[in-house]
C-alpha cells in the first residue's frame, strides 16, 4: 500500500514519515504569515493535528502539499484573528541592513500599525502577494479562494491602506523634498 | 502618479516596513511535539474527572434510596 493510502487507513507510521517529509514545509509556509517562529513552530503542529484528525476524509490520489498547505493557511488565520495585533508582529525578523534609510523609523510605525488594523483575512493576502510576492494561482489554491477573489482582497486591502497612510505618505513625501533642498 | 505606480510604491513601502520573513528554516525536528500533542489527545479524550464520577456515584445512590423521585427526576430531564 502506498504512504498515502496507509496514511488515510490510519497507520500511525505512515502519519510520522509524513510529519518528517513535510514540516519544514509547512513550517516555512506559516511563519510567511505569521511571522514569529515559536509561533509558527506550534502552528506547524496544530496544522499536523488537524491533518491527523482529517484523515479520514483526505483523497490518497489527491495531493497531500496542497491539502497540508490548505490546513496550514486555516490554521495561520485562526491565529491572525485570535492573536492582538500589538503582539501579532513581534519584530522576529529585524529590518533588514539593506533598508531605505529614506524610511524613517516613524514612517515605518504608521505603515505597521496600518497594516495591522487590516482585518485577518486582508493581512494574510496583503502578506504573502505583496510582501513574500507568492504567485497568486498559489495563495488561492492555500486559501481555498479563487484567483479573481485574491485580487480583489489585494484591491480592497491596498485602497484600506491607502486612506489609512495618506497622509502618512504626504509627510514622507515633504521629508524628503526638504533633504533634497 | 497613476494608480498602479501608487499601488508600486505602497508595497515597496510594505516591504521596507514589514521585511519579509527572512529565516524560514525549521531549526528542530517538531516530531517530539506532535508525539505530545497525540498524547495528550489520547488522554484527555479518555480521561473522566473524579468530580463526574462522584456525581453520578451520588445521582445512583439517591435514586437507590429514594426510588419514588424516579418519576419526578424524568418528568423534569
Amino acid at each position: 500500500m502506498e504512504l498515502l493510502e496507509r496514511f488515510a487507513a490510519g497507520d500511525p507510521d505512515a502519519f510520522e514519515a509524513l510529519f518528517r517529509q513535510h514540516q519544514r514545509e509547512v513550517y516555512a509556509w506559516i511563519v510567511r504569515i505569521v511571522r514569529d517562529s515559536g509561533a509558527a513552530e506550534d502552528l506547524t503542529v496544530e496544522t499536523f493535528w488537524r491533518i491527523y484528525r482529517a484523515r479520514d476524509r483526505f483523497d490518497p490520489t489527491g495531493n497531500f502539499r496542497a491539502w497540508a498547505r490548505r490546513i496550514a493557511t486555516n490554521a495561520a488565520l485562526d491565529h491572525l484573528k485570535r492573536v492582538r495585533p500589538e503582539i501579532a508582529l513581534v519584530d522576529d525578523f529585524p529590518s533588514p541592513a539593506k533598508g531605505d534609510p529614506a524610511i524613517s523609523s516613524e514612517l515605518r510605525r504608521h505603515i505597521k500599525n496600518a497594516f495591522l488594523t487590516l482585518p485577518a483575512k486582508y493581512r494574510l493576502i496583503v502578506t504573502l502577494a505583496l510582501i513574500e510576492e507568492q504567485p497568486y494561482n498559489e495563495i488561492a489554491e492555500a486559501a481555498g479562494i479563487s484567483v479573481a477573489l485574491v485580487k480583489v482582497r489585494i484591491f480592497r486591502a491596498v485602497r484600506m491602506l491607502r486612506k489609512k497612510l495618506n497622509f502618512v505618505r504626504l509627510e514622507a513625501a515633504s521629508n524628503e523634498q526638504s533633504r533634497k533642498r | 502618479m497613476n494608480n498602479h505606480e501608487n499601488d508600486k510604491e505602497l508595497q515597496r513601502l510594505l516591504k521596507q516596513a514589514l521585511p519579509g520573513a527572512q529565516d524560514m528554516e525549521l531549526r528542530r525536528d517538531l516530531w517530539p511535539q506532535m508525539l505530545r500533542r497525540l498524547d495528550d489527545a489520547h488522554t484527555h479524550r479518555l480521561h473522566i474527572p473524579w468530580f463526574d464520577w462522584v456525581l453520578a456515584a451520588g445521582t445512583v445512590a439517591a435514586l437507590l434510596i429514594f426510588p419514588g423521585a424516579i418519576p419526578a427526576l424524568l418528568y423534569h430531564l
